[in-house]
């Protein structure tokens, strides 16, 4: 294949491009300092690196080119994703600033990697060669290996790294080996080739290509934490430092679904009969195991975790809706979870200890007495993540229902809003601790440091706002859409 | 329309939400001034509602009041708000029930003050806005946010059982209501397939034409969620642990308000929107509503819990509103409406008395009473006027509705009257054993002897209680001439749309088979229930 460079193309990647600049400069920075404290240089390079690869990729709304002989595409979908992740990633280096700081994580390499795994993202989100998005998906998998164990103390980090990563070099061979498969049966690794080459030989009988599509299935399951490739999740969720959980639960699962959507949708649309079924399966297991085991947990980690599976199903429901109406609740639905997570997970945070001490359940006892504040937005997150409107966890729901219910899945809808109602009873329940119990232990005073509140604010504003004037967002993510395909 | 030129039925909405965010500021030490602060905002609603009575058409069964702005245009999503005669009642007696309730809630509640109040005023807004909305997603976004605040009402200032009751409570009304999300996004889609418009707006759906097949489906998801939180046999085992554990002013407002939303969720939404099914079910919802009204009436008799049977007994009145309603008749129907409100006044009049009594006692057991009526005279008189209304005595409140239900269910189907009226002297019997064993008798606890009467507050309260129980009872006309033009437009409306699915149902329409009905079962379904004619005035 020949591959051509043209200088002109890359003033359409800047985003990448800030990224990886900043990322570099604070490994620098980081090489020449000679106290080994926490100081806030990363964090704040970090920011202004986000926010500048946020202001470039706001200029790519309405772009839609092919770059780099088609290895790579801006399109109005991948920007969406990319102002995501940038917002993700903004968010999680202002809680991170008071979080490295309080778990006394000295290594530079925090912000760099978190850098390097936006990076990966963005380029996962953009690719349309199985090449490039194994690449961005190998990149953005490493840092994230590194980052689940950087508590280095601690053996619950050690395992959540170990685990991540040899489960997670696992999935990357499925993944690879699909990719194989499809190569093989097809001989394209563009995806939009494959979808031609598939379609004009009807390869869809054809059991190299299956596998190829059903290993696939399997990797991208594993990246959104799908039932039953989920195993790793609550043991990596808990065991990783919070702020990179937050970061596990909204970003990767964001930049997983989108690369899960682009290729199933481009590559293997014409065969959407023979996999769509797989996936509807998937969908309801996830919601059902997600939602049901989350109702025995006690640490709060854990609960959220299982949550963010059952949360996985409910987009899934919206994946498999796509064959007839391709929706844009996917779009919109992995939004307003980026936010509810984002404040449940800065709670957890904020009442944490040195150590990650405090997150049971029972540290939440009487929360509503003491902390007023801290609960009535942790009120808000745990409402919006069980679907109370006007919030935006209603407002997705109802969308990602209405479309199910619009293509005629109706037995996935009443499982997907039955589910919804059990998981009402595990969020309820902590809601139930924070005002009706009476406090069982001290917490102390709570770090009600800036970073923690503005992140809460943010988020509780955005609930609102998503939940009650949708309006704009769909229909940038419609527009979104549109452009994909 | 709208007869006043200003939003009247937003600011009835909006009002209490504001004295809430008011309140969030304030200093919780100064507990008097929350309290009055909120009394006064709760008066000034409830002044704010009088005008939609006396300024009512009652000429017109259309809406009034009416407000509508675009929300999401493109999914026909607006913000559409009304009352017509049906709804201006539920409206004025929430508005007077919330009063009532503050000012019960005076000396009851102790702990957490700011918070309690708080959480009230957004139930008022809440409830209200279920009752005026207009539209199926502002409807089930005000139906849903209901939820909250009854939750921690229960949960935090609720009895030693609260977190089971609460949660209880949550998780039966969320699963009705998520059915019944699902079954307005299959209308709103048939709609948009069958005309090319994209709306919630009831008023329009009304007019859509759904196969029959379908209807049944999406009646049974409305009907649940309506049925839940009427509550009907079999869904109404929360009730009873609801009640028992709320607060005073919880239960009242429970029995008074939030029950009403199941019964008005029947007629505002799942009987106009699916009338051939909901003609069909007639026996079914007829049956249910009796066994809940002798089942209720027969459980109750055994409570030893004074507000478990009152519990026990909303489940036995409100069998007769469902009763009523599915008579399908004027009578029925209007005495169905009327003993919704019946049923707040004195549900909630007899709730209060408990909580008077249990703030002197602490109790709520019947083994531990008896004898009051020599201790506390006048508390006793205000307990018997309630009693009787709510036994339906001739010349109280409860008489008019339960009389004009059995009349219709008896025009309706002559069995469903008569084992209607069995209810009626079960009824009388569990209530004035209850009273007797509390009032009556010798004094066996010594703590009787000294129990305190009635305080000032306390006979203001019951005095507007009694005030309405005897004006509802000796002249009813005052609220039925504000209902009778949309009762009947209702009627009519009801009855034209099932002959029309009759008629259509006669040439079975391709649509049957897309809803994975086919053909011959569509058409087998009139075969044995079109039979019966509805009769209707």
């Amino acid at each position: 294949m020949n591959i051509a460079l043209s200088a002109s193309d890359f003033e359409w990647i800047l985003p990448e491009i800030t990224v990886t600049v900043f990322g570099l400069l604070i490994l620098l920075a980081d090489a020449f300092r000679r106290k080994k404290t926490p100081s806030i240089a990363g964090g704040v390079l970090t920011l202004i690196g986000s926010a500048l690869a946020f202001f470039f990729a706001m200029h790519l709304w309405g772009v839609r080119t092919d770059l780099f002989s088609g290895l790579y595409l801006i399109d109005g979908f991948g920007t969406f994703f990319k102002c995501v992740v940038l917002l993700i990633l903004f968010m999680v280096a202002v809680i991170s600033i008071r979080y490295t700081r309080r778990e006394e994580i000295v290594a530079g390499e925090y912000y760099t990697l978190l850098l390097f795994a936006v990076l990966g993202m963005m380029v996962m989100v953009s690719s349309t060669s199985f090449v490039t998005i194994f690449i961005g998906l190998e990149v953005m998998s490493l840092s994230i290996y590194i980052l689940c164990g950087l508590l280095k103390g601690q053996a619950a980090a050690l395992e959540s790294s170990f685990k991540y990563f040899l489960l997670g070099s696992f999935a990357t061979a499925f993944l690879l080996y699909g990719i194989a498969l499809v190569f093989a049966s097809s001989g394209a690794v563009d995806i939009r080739m494959v979808r031609a080459v598939a379609s004009s030989r009807n390869l869809g009988a054809d059991p190299l290509f299956l596998t190829g599509m059903a290993l696939l299935i399997v990797g991208f399951g594993f990246k959104t934490a799908s039932v039953p490739f989920h195993m790793w999740t609550p043991d990596v969720y808990e065991g990783a430092p919070t702020p990179v959980t937050v970061f596990m639960a909204t970003g990767v699962k964001a930049a997983a679904f989108a690369a899960f959507l682009r290729v199933f949708y481009t590559a293997f649309y014409p065969f959407i009969g023979s996999w769509s079924s797989v996936v509807w399966l998937i969908a309801v297991l996830t919601m059902c195991v997600g939602n049901i085991t989350a109702l025995a947990q006690n640490n709060i980690k854990r609960l959220l975790a299982y949550s963010s599976i059952a949360h996985a199903g409910y987009i899934l429901v919206a994946f498999v809706t796509g064959d007839k109406i391709l929706s844009s609740s996917i779009l919109y639905y992995l939004l307003a979870y980026t936010f509810m997570n984002l404040g449940a997970f800065t709670v957890v945070i904020l009442l944490g200890r040195k150590g990650e001490a405090h997150e049971d359940i029972d540290s939440y006892a009487g929360l509503a007495g003491r902390h007023p504040f801290v609960s009535l937005c942790m009120t808000i997150f745990l409402l919006s993540l069980t679907g109370i409107p006007p919030l935006a966890g209603f407002t997705g729901k109802f969308y990602i229902f209405s479309d199910a219910i619009k293509g005629q899945y109706y037995w996935l809808a009443v499982i997907g809003v039955l589910n919804s109602a059990v998981a009402a009873y595990y969020y309820l329940r902590v809601l139930m601790y924070m005002y009706f119990k009476e406090p069982v232990k001290e917490l102390g005073a709570v770090d009600m440091s800036p970073a923690y509140v503005v992140v809460m604010l943010v988020s509780v504003g955005a609930l609102f706002y998503l939940g009650m004037f949708p309006r704009d967002v769909v229909m940038l993510a419609e527009r979104s859409v549109a452009l994909f395909q | 329309m709208n007869q006043l030129c200003f939003p009247i039925l937003s600011t009835l909405i909006y009002l209490p939400l504001l004295g809430a965010v008011l309140l969030l500021f304030v200093n919780r030490k100064h507990e008097l001034f929350i309290k009055v602060f909120t009394l006064v905002f709760t008066l000034v609603e409830f002044g704010a509602s009088l005008p939609l009575f006396f300024r009512f058409n009652e000429r017109t069964a259309d809406m009034q009041f009416v407000e509508k702005a675009a929300w999401f245009p493109e999914w026909g999503v607006s913000y559409f708000l009304g009352i017509d005669g049906i709804s201006l009642l539920l409206v004025l007696l929430t508005t007077f029930l919330t009063v009532l309730c503050v000012l019960v809630s005076w000396k009851a509640i102790e702990t957490r003050v700011k918070e309690y109040y708080i959480t009230f005023l957004f139930l008022e807004t809440a409830m209200i806005g279920t009752l005026c909305a207009l539209d199926l997603i502002l409807f089930y976004i005000f139906w849903e946010l209901m939820l909250i605040p009854m939750y921690l009402l229960i949960g935090i200032w609720g009895g030693p059982r609260r977190i089971y009751a609460a949660i209880k409570f949550f998780l039966f009304t969320m699963v009705g209501s998520v059915l019944m999300l699902l079954a307005i996004f299959a209308l709103y889609f048939h709609y948009a397939r069958t005309t090319g418009i994209n709306t919630f707006n009831v008023l329009d759906l009304y007019n859509a034409t759904v196969p029959v097949g379908l209807q049944y489906w999406l009646f049974a998801a409305f009907a649940l969620s309506f049925a839940i939180k009427v509550p009907m046999f079999p869904v109404h085992t929360w009730l009873p642990d609801a009640h028992t554990e709320a607060p005073t002013a919880g239960s009242v407002i429970l029995a008074g308000v939030l029950l009403k939303m199941g019964t008005y969720g029947f007629l505002r939404f799942a009987i106009p929107l699916f009338p051939k099914a909901a003609i069909d079910a007639i026996p079914l919802i007829s049956i249910l509503a009796i066994i809940g009204i002798i089942y209720g009436a027969v459980v109750s008799m055994m409570q030893p819990d004074l507000k478990r049977l009152i519990a026990f007994s909303s489940v036995s009145h409100l069998g007769y509103v469902m009763l009523g309603m599915f008579a399908f008749n004027m009578q029925g129907l209007q005495g169905s409406i009327y003993q919704m409100l019946n049923h707040g006044i004195s549900t909630g009049g007899l709730f209060l008395l408990v909580g008077m009594v249990y703030e002197r006692r602490h109790t709520r057991m019947i083994a531990d009473f008896g004898g009051l009526s020599a201790s506390m005279p006048l508390f006793a008189v205000f307990f018997m006027i309630v009693t009787l209304s709510s036994i339906a005595l001739p010349g109280t409140n409860g008489f008019v509705g339960e009389f004009l239900i059995l009349l219709g269910a008896f025009r309706s189907v002559k069995l469903y009257g008569i084992l209607g009226t069995v209810g009626v002297v079960l009824g009388a019997v569990y209530m004035l054993w209850m009273f007797q064993r509390v009032m009556f008798g010798e004094i066996t606890k010594e703590e009787n002897r000294k129990v305190k009467d009635l305080g000032g507050r306390e006979v203001l309260i019951l005095c507007c209680v009694v005030f309405f129980i005897v004006l509802m009872g000796v002249y009813p006309r005052m609220f039925f001439k504000k209902m009778d033009a949309s009762v009947e437009g209702f009627l009519k409306f009801v009855k034209e749309r099932n002959a029309y699915y009759q008629t259509m149902e006669r040439v079975p329409t391709a649509d049957a088979g897309r809803y994975g009905l086919s053909g011959s079962d569509a058409a087998a379904y009139p075969a044995h229930l079109t039979r019966r004619s509805i009769e209707v005035e």
